[in-house]
Formats: C-alpha cells, structure tokens, sequence
C-alpha cells in the first residue's frame, strides 16, 4: 500500500475493529453498496500495518480458488497457494468481498479458520495449515441482496463479529466528496442532496439508492469541467436503472435542485 | 300576409324586409315562426343580402322536404352564426349532405346535423374545416346505415344521432383529425352491433371513452402518472394517490388541482386531483406543469396548517389563500432551485394599474400584483402600501412563518388595502390566475354548515352484492373422544367470491416491487429450461470432458483420480399443483402492531406475489378462501380455480376479501383439498394460512377442532397431499403443531410474509 487510504469514521468503527483484531476475530462488515466497506478494511489495514489480500467472490469460484490448486508445466505440478492460504502462511487480512455469491460448498472451507481451531485444511496436500497469529478474516456482505436460495447459512454468519454500514450524514457526505475531488461546499451540497432524493425511491422502484461512490463519479466529472445536470444524468441516474419513468423522475429531482 | 305580433318586444313588421324574409322563407310548420322571429332581428343586420337569400332559400328547401318543422327550426337557429363566423361558402356542401341524408334513411339526423354547425364552425375556423367535417359525416353514414340484404340502404345508422349529439362535446376535447379516428374506430368495431353502436357514439359505453382518451391531444394524466408518483416520493417522501379531474364544459375551461385530505375514524386519506389533460403552456411542457402542480400541493400538505373559515369574509379569505401560496412557492424555490425558470414563465404578467377601478373589482388584482412582486425579482412594486407589505412578507419568510402568521398579515392587507370598488359585481380576472397552484379547499374548516359549496367529494357506498352459493355438500367431522367420524356433520356452501378493484392488488403488488424483482431472478432459474444436467456420476449416457481432464491431470500428477466423470441430461419439468386455503377470520381485521397495516392486507400482498410467481412458473394454483358460523354454515369462498388465469377477475375478488366469524379448519381443509386430490400432477401442495387455532361458536372443547383438523391433515398426507400452514400468530403455535406436526411456518413479523410465502413455495418445490 503505497498511499495511505482516506476514510472518514463515521462513529466509533475504528476503535471497535481495533478492539476485534486484538483478539483476532473474524469480522463481518454489512451494508448498501459503495459506502465505504472495502475503503474501511483497507483503512484498518493500513493503520494496523498488516498487509490486505482481498478476494473477489463469484458464483463460479470453487474451494480450489480459495485454497489452492496444483498446476501443471513442463517440471512437472507443483502446488500453488491460493489467497486463503497465503493470508493464513504469512499472518495477513484476508478480505472476502460479496462472500454469498460464491457457492456453499466453497463458504465451508473458511468454517475451521474461524472457530478456535484457526486451521485450514489442504486435503490435495494431506496438510493442515495452522493459521498465523496475526491473520484474520474479513468479509463482506450486502444484506439487499439475497436472494432467497442464496443466503448464508446460521452456522456461517454465527461466526462473525459485524459492523454496520449505511450511507453517510449529510454533512459527513459532503465532507467526503469534497476531500476526494476538491470540489466546492455548495456543488457538493447540491450532490448530496440528489442522492437523497433517489434514495426515497428505494422499494417504490429502485433496488438500492445512490451510493456514496457514484456521488463521487459525479464529483470527478464536474471537477473535469463537465455541465453539472450532465455530470448527475452520467453517474447518477443512467447505471442505476433502466426504468423509463425513474429515468423521469430523477432528470426531474436533477432539473429541480440545479438552477 | 299579415303577421301577428307576438312577445313583449314586438318586432316591428312594417319594415318590407321582414315581409320579404318570411315570404322567401314560406313556411307554415308549427314553431318556426316564434324560430324566426327570434333569429330575424339579429340577421338582418348582420348578414349580407346574397347570404340573406341563401339563408332563407335553403330554410324554404328544407320546409318542403317533408321532414317537419325540426331541420328548419335548427337550421334557422345555427346557420346564421356559421356565416357571421366564415361566410356562406359551405352552404351548398350543407344542403347537398341536407340532400343525402334525405334521401337515405337517416332523414332524423338532418336537424342534429344543422344543430353541430355552429360548435363545428367556431372549433374548426376555415370553411375548408367545415367541409371536411361534413364529408366524415357523410362517410361515417354511408358505412353504417344498415341493409338487411345487402343491397339497399334499408336502416338508419344507429350511431348517426348520437354521434351528432355529442359532436360539440367531442370537438372540444379533440381536433378534426382526432375525431375522425375516434369516428371511424367506432364505425369498424361496432359495424355489427347496433345497440352497441349507439353506446359508443353516445359516449356511454367504456371503450368510446377510452378510445376517446387516447385521441385527445396534450398529455393525459394516466400516461404519467407513474413518473408523478415516483417524483412525489423522491423529493417530497410522499405517497398520495393522484385522481385525474375533468372540467364540467370538458377541457375548456381551467381544472385546478385539488388536495382532498378526508381524515375519517379510521384512517386519513389524501388524494390529490390533477386535471386529466394538459397542453403545453406559454414554453413549459405539461409534464412540468404536472410536475409544479405536484410539488406546490405537496408543499401545503407538508408545511401548511388548517384556518377556520366561519368568521371571515369571502374577500378575506381569498387573501388568505393567496399570502400561503405565495409562502408556500418561495420556500419551494427555496429547496429546489431549478424550478424557478419555469414557474417564472408560467407567472402572469400582471402590471399594476392594469385594473380599471371604475368598472371592476380590483381586489383580485392587487393580489396578483403582490404575488408577482415576492415571486418575481425583476418586478418592483410602485404603490408603497404594497411595497410596505412585501418587505412585510420578507421578514416573515425570514422568521420562518407559518399558515396563521401569514393569514394576519392577509387580513392585515385586505383592511389596509380595501376600496370601494371592490364591492362591484364585475371582478378583473386577468393575470390573476396561476395555472399551478391548487383552490385550497384543505386550508379551510368550517365550524357550521353555511352555504358554500360542497367541495369534498361523497364516498359512493356500494350495495353489497347478494351472494348466490352451491348447495351445501356435508363432510364428516372426527371426534377425538369417541374416536370415531361423525358423518355428515359439517354443512360447507361454496361461493363464488364477489369482485372488488383489481388495482387495489395491483398497487399492493407495486409496493413490494422489490421482492418481486428478487423472486424474478430466483425464477429464472427455476423456470424449466427443457433439459437439465446431471453432473458427477459414475454411470451416466455421456462423458464430461472437464472432469475428465481434470481426472487425467490428477492421475498424471499422481493422485488418485476422481471416477466420476460421466453425466447425463434429462428433461427438466415441473409438475406442480398447489392450493392455498386462507383462513378468512375476523382476527385478520387487526392491526399489525407496529404498522399501519393490517393483517388481511398483508395477507393479501402475500398471497398475490404468490399468484404472480406461480403465473411465472407456469404451475397450477388454486385459492380459496374460509370462514364458519357454526357446523351448519361453512363459508368456503372460491377466488380461484386451477383452470382460471391469474389475471384482474382473480385479483379483484382477491381484493375484496372481507374477515368475518371464526375458523372451523378441518372442513375446510376437506373441502379445498378435494380438487387438489383429483389432480394428477406428481407434486401437490396445500398451503393452509391462518393465524388462530381452529375454533368455531358452537364448539366448547377447545381440543375438538384441533384434533379433528390433525385427522385430516393425516388422512391428506396419506393421499399424497403435502400439507403445510403458515402460521401468523405466534400465541397459537402450540395447536398449529398439534395439527400439521412439523410442516408449518411461524411468521412473527407479518411484513415479512410475502417474502416468507414465496421463499417458502420455492423451497418446498424445488
């Protein structure tokens, strides 16, 4: 990590996670998304020294992916670590991001690295890797959006210690697009607004609201120069739905809020 | 001949022109003298001589044509008006359509034709217009003047006079070109059918209205309405329905918005009337003028309060109305900006001292001119009572004022500012409408009932509809003391469920859209895509290559490799039969604690998403809905069988389900299961909702029903029914599990239900 994360707390997060990585536990950080998890765990890890393996999780991601695979060339196979295992060798964070999209059986291997046994078992290698004192498991998980087969298990989650997130205040909103993009309070006001608006349509229409991070998008863009009504129908409104009459409603919220 | 005088103002008829008129007229028919008399004064004047004479000669062609005293009598009325609007140039097209209608069966139609004239004339403007109005009159008869043997014309047409009695009204609301589709859309469809014809033109039946609708020029309300609720919610966190509104003359005249706010015993509802069409307005388009309308009676639901209304004077509170709207469109433009430029080319331009006080009513005026003061920055006042006032109202909006505060400082301008004048009975209207803001009609409480008129909207009550039933088919009932069924002991009558409004479900389903969106994904994938793969078998019909491979590099490097490297397709169908029993109780009257819900709505969310994603699924479902009044009358409502559609039938009986009297579960369970059981799908499924334990008046024992409910649940198991309840109240959880065992579900926060119902139905038919 070359440059030190920003993150703004927007409560007491850091301290807790302090107190959860004193002891090691594994942590489950929930909310909407783009508001901030990933930023946070990379924040902790940069103030904790530690380094951050972060894995993207998807349907079609095996316990192989995670653990390890033998690959073959020309000397032969040899085996090679996967993200798992690397963190759990080496003492690093490991990072799962959106953990329910990867399958059931792939979850399960991070069963024994959890509990007070902290070992991960190889069975292609007849091995038990007894996890770094320093290690620990992170993962994330948007509660909106499970779908009902998809969900994880109670003996899963039970192995977790959470954090809560949710969109920032306003005014913590507005400090955050101005320290990422340098633009003025009242643009970033106006922005921030926006987002609330379509964030009143969340269950009338829309799956999920503006997130933090498209404000952001829409932040760059005005700070590159583009019109504002422009910059807000780019970042905010065209790639979070396709409906023709939200389409309407915000261009209307966007019309309304810029003079 | 001479004529007598008649009426008080008696024309005066030694004038020869007048003598001559009436010669060239020569009519004798009943009532088309007084016609005459009244028309004669106003023509001579008007018209020229040349359109004079067509005037009289065409009334004299059509007294001799044997149709009676009705076509001259219209026509004398109509045509003059048509002239002074555009000249006689049309007059020959009239009397050659006059000549045709005449000669067809239609003669009746000749008097209500000369009577659309002059609306016609005056919507149309050129004669040109005219002449194309005629000629669809024309053609619209020759389509449908009827012939029993298809040679001659031997039936009038039965959309012909209602068609011509509606026509200024349609003329209103559509262009010429409008008309003549609504016209020959009518013409096509109903060409068979006479009494249908005659409904359509006569604009009673639902689809002339319809289609009449779709023809209008502007936007209608029902087009938008969505993205009008949607910005209601997300600027203001408001969800009000909207009402379209039509004006008394039909669209010429202005329709003002209107918020209703009927608080009852109950519950408040609000709703919010827009008018039905809007055109675009001096460069605002009309789905901002929807947009302004919207968000200005949003403002008054949020930030104004009620005045009483018994000790004010008319002008009073007309002044009252105008400081709160103004108040209420600045902090609107406060909070949203951007909607400045168009409320500012929507605002009148009203210039002070454009009112005569000599000849008008100025009140209204000075009003206006105020109002464009505090709105409009580039506008300045001159007179400096008004200008006092505008800073008066400044130092209000920056103390934060609200609906009483202003309506002093209203009152305070009426008392300051008042004329004389203002008691004149002509008001100068001019400028002094804002064409976004509502008639305040829920600013105002009156105390007693004065003369006013009533402006809230009457509930219509609709009479309950008799319920016809099957005769009533008797079922055993299981006595578990005796151990033994008691035969025909349970009367069940089956009723066809009545229909309420299919939209009340359909706006329930909109509220859980996004569960909705969830399932669809889940469905997706269960949806049966013809063939599905078995992988990982020992002994399958093909062999998969990535498992092979894998295989062989496992073997190449040593390990064992895995044998199961073969797989198979089969096809993929589901077969599935489900029957949902809802327990119809009056304990599902109550309020859902901690919601404004109750639990019969939330039964009905439920159960309609599980309506859709069977419909989605393509497997069969039955609901049926129960309650009882003692053994002798089980009431088993049918809202929908395995062969009926998931459509608006079924959801309006859906949506009129109403709770009453108790629950005597184990014959209902007999009763909705039978056709379940006749089915011949491999899986069937009858999920049973309730959220009481079985009890019923004339049952004492409290373990009876219970009992007698887990008998039949055993003997369906034993038929191959899956049973399982959904159990909604967690006080009853120990009787749900003497009766289904282990198959049921506990719902404890009921808006978890729809999610719970449908997540359910996956699992077990996965």
């Amino acid at each position: 990590m070359s440059n030190a994360p920003h993150y703004l707390p927007q409560g007491d997060e850091v301290a807790l996670y302090q107190a959860a990585y004193a002891a090691r536990l594994p942590v489950m950080v929930k909310g909407p998304t783009g508001c901030g998890k990933s930023r946070f765990v990379e924040y902790m890890a940069h103030q904790l020294g530690k380094p951050l393996i972060t894995v993207a999780c998807n349907e079609d991601m095996t316990a192989s992916d995670l653990v390890g695979r033998y690959l073959l060339d020309a000397q032969g196979s040899r085996w090679v670590d996967g993200p798992l295992t690397q963190a759990a060798r080496t003492g690093a964070i490991c990072y799962l991001d959106e953990v329910v999209e990867a399958r059931a059986d792939t979850t399960v291997v991070i069963h024994a690295l959890t509990d007070h046994r902290r070992s991960l078992p190889i069975d292609k290698k007849a091995e038990t890797v007894q996890a770094h004192p320093d290690f620990q498991l992170v993962i994330s998980y948007n509660p909106g959006y499970q779908s009902l087969m998809k969900d994880l298990k109670p003996s899963t989650k039970q192995r977790f210690v959470a954090f809560e997130f949710d969109y920032p205040e306003q005014a913590q909103e507005v400090a955050i697009l101005q320290g990422e993009t340098g633009i003025a309070a009242e643009p970033a006001a106006t922005l921030v607004a926006l987002a609330h608006t379509a964030r009143n349509l969340k269950g009338h229409g829309l799956v999920e609201g503006v997130s933090t991070r498209l404000l952001v998008y829409a932040a760059q863009l005005m700070a590159q120069g583009v019109e504002p009504k422009a910059a807000c129908r780019m970042a905010l409104v065209w790639p979070i739905t396709d409906d023709a009459d939200i389409r309407q409603s915000l261009d209307h919220a966007i019309e309304a809020l810029w003079a | 001949m001479p004529l007598k005088p008649s009426g008080p103002d008696a024309p005066d008829f030694s004038d020869p022109r007048w003598l001559s008129a009436w010669r060239e007229l020569d009519c004798r028919l009943p009532g088309v003298q007084s016609v005459f008399e009244a028309c004669a004064d106003s023509t001579l004047d008007r018209l020229t001589e040349a359109q004079q004479h067509g005037l009289w000669g065409a009334g004299r062609q059509l007294g001799k044509m044997g149709r009676g005293a009705a076509p001259v009598m219209a026509w004398l009325t109509h045509w003059p008006e048509v002239v002074v609007l555009m000249g006689d140039e049309a007059l020959d097209d009239v009397l050659a359509l006059v000549h045709a209608m005449n000669r067809s069966p239609n003669s009746a139609a000749i008097a209500p034709m000369l009577g659309s004239l002059a609306t016609a004339a005056k919507r149309l403007g050129a004669a040109d217009g005219l002449r194309q109005y005629l000629q669809l009159v024309q053609q619209f008869m020759q389509q449908t003047t009827g012939s029993i043997h298809g040679h001659q014309q031997t039936l009038p047409s039965p959309g012909l006079v209602p068609l011509l009695e509606q026509v200024p009204r349609l003329l209103q609301l559509l262009s010429l070109a409008g008309l003549r589709r609504w016209v020959e859309h009518g013409a096509r469809v109903h060409r068979q059918h006479p009494q249908h014809q005659a409904d359509y033109f006569g604009l009673v039946s639902d689809d002339s209205i319809a289609m009449l609708q779709r023809q209008r020029h502007g936007t209608l309300l029902v087009d938008v309405q969505r993205t009008l609720n949607m910005s209601l919610q997300a600027l203001c966190e408001l969800d009000v329905p909207l009402v379209p509104l039509t004006g008394e003359d039909a669209g010429a005249g202005r329709v003002s918005p209107a918020l209703q706010k009927d608080a009852s015993k109950t519950a408040e509802h609000t709703s919010l009337g827009l008018p039905d069409v809007l055109e675009p307005l001096h460069g605002v388009d009309a789905l901002t003028r929807y947009r302004l309308m919207l968000l200005h009676a949003a403002g008054h639901h949020a930030w104004s309060g009620q005045c009483v209304a018994d000790n004010w004077s008319p002008a009073q509170r007309l002044a009252v109305e105008w400081f709160e709207d103004a108040r209420i469109d600045r902090l609107l433009l406060q909070r949203w900006p951007g909607l400045r430029s168009p409320m500012l080319a929507l605002l009148p331009p009203v210039q002070e001292g454009a009112c005569d006080e000599a000849h008008f009513a100025c009140l209204r005026h000075r009003l206006a001119v105020f109002n464009r003061a505090v709105l409009d920055a580039r506008f300045a006042a001159q007179d400096p009572t008004l200008q006092g006032f505008v800073r008066e109202f400044e130092a209000a909006m920056q103390a934060k004022a609200n609906t009483s505060t202003m309506a002093e400082l209203a009152l305070r301008f009426v008392a300051r500012t008042r004329r004389q004048s203002d008691q004149q009975p002509s008001v100068f209207f001019e400028g002094t409408q804002l064409d976004w803001r509502d008639d305040n009609r829920h600013l105002w409480r009156f105390i007693e009932d004065g003369d006013e008129e009533d402006t809230q909207a009457t509930p219509r009550n609709d009479a309950p509809h008799e319920l016809h039933s099957l005769p009533p088919r008797l079922y055993p009932e299981w006595d578990c003391h005796s151990q033994s069924e008691r035969p025909d002991w349970v009367k069940v009558y089956e009723y066809l469920h009545p229909s309420g409004h299919a939209s009340d479900i359909d706006r329930l389903l909109d509220q859980h859209s996004g569960l909705r969106r969830r399932l669809q994904k889940v469905l997706d994938r269960l949806k049966p895509q013809g063939r599905e793969r078995l992988r990982r078998l020992e002994q399958g019909s093909e062999l998969d290559l990535d498992l092979a491979q894998q295989a062989l590099i496992d073997l190449r490097s040593g390990h064992t490799p895995d044998g199961r490297v073969q797989q198979h397709w089969r096809s993929n169908s589901r077969d599935v039969s489900v029957q949902l029993v809802m327990d119809l109780s009056a304990s599902l009257a109550e309020r859902v604690p901690g919601s404004e819900h109750t639990v019969l709505q939330v039964s009905q969310a439920a159960v309609a998403i599980l309506g859709w994603t069977l419909a989605q699924l393509g497997d069969a479902l039955a609901l049926g809905g129960f309650h009882s009044n003692t053994r002798q009358e089980v009431r088993y409502m049918h809202l929908k069988g395995f062969n009926e559609p998931w459509g608006a039938e079924v959801k309006g009986r859906l949506a009129a389900i109403e709770p009453a009297y108790s629950t005597r579960l184990g014959a209902a369970l007999r009763h909705g299961a039978r056709p379940l059981v006749q089915r011949a799908s491999s899986r069937k499924l009858l999920l049973v909702l309730t959220d009481g334990e079985p009890a019923d008046v004339d049952v004492s024992d409290p373990d009876y029903l219970a009992q007698d409910a887990r008998q039949v649940v055993r003997e369906l198991e034993a038929q191959g029914v899956f049973v399982w309840c959904i159990q909604l109240h967690p006080a009853h959880e120990e009787s749900v599990r003497t009766v289904f065992g282990e198959h049921y579900t506990l719902v404890d926060r009921i808006e978890r239900l729809p999610q719970v119902l449908a997540g359910l139905f996956l699992r077990l038919t996965r």
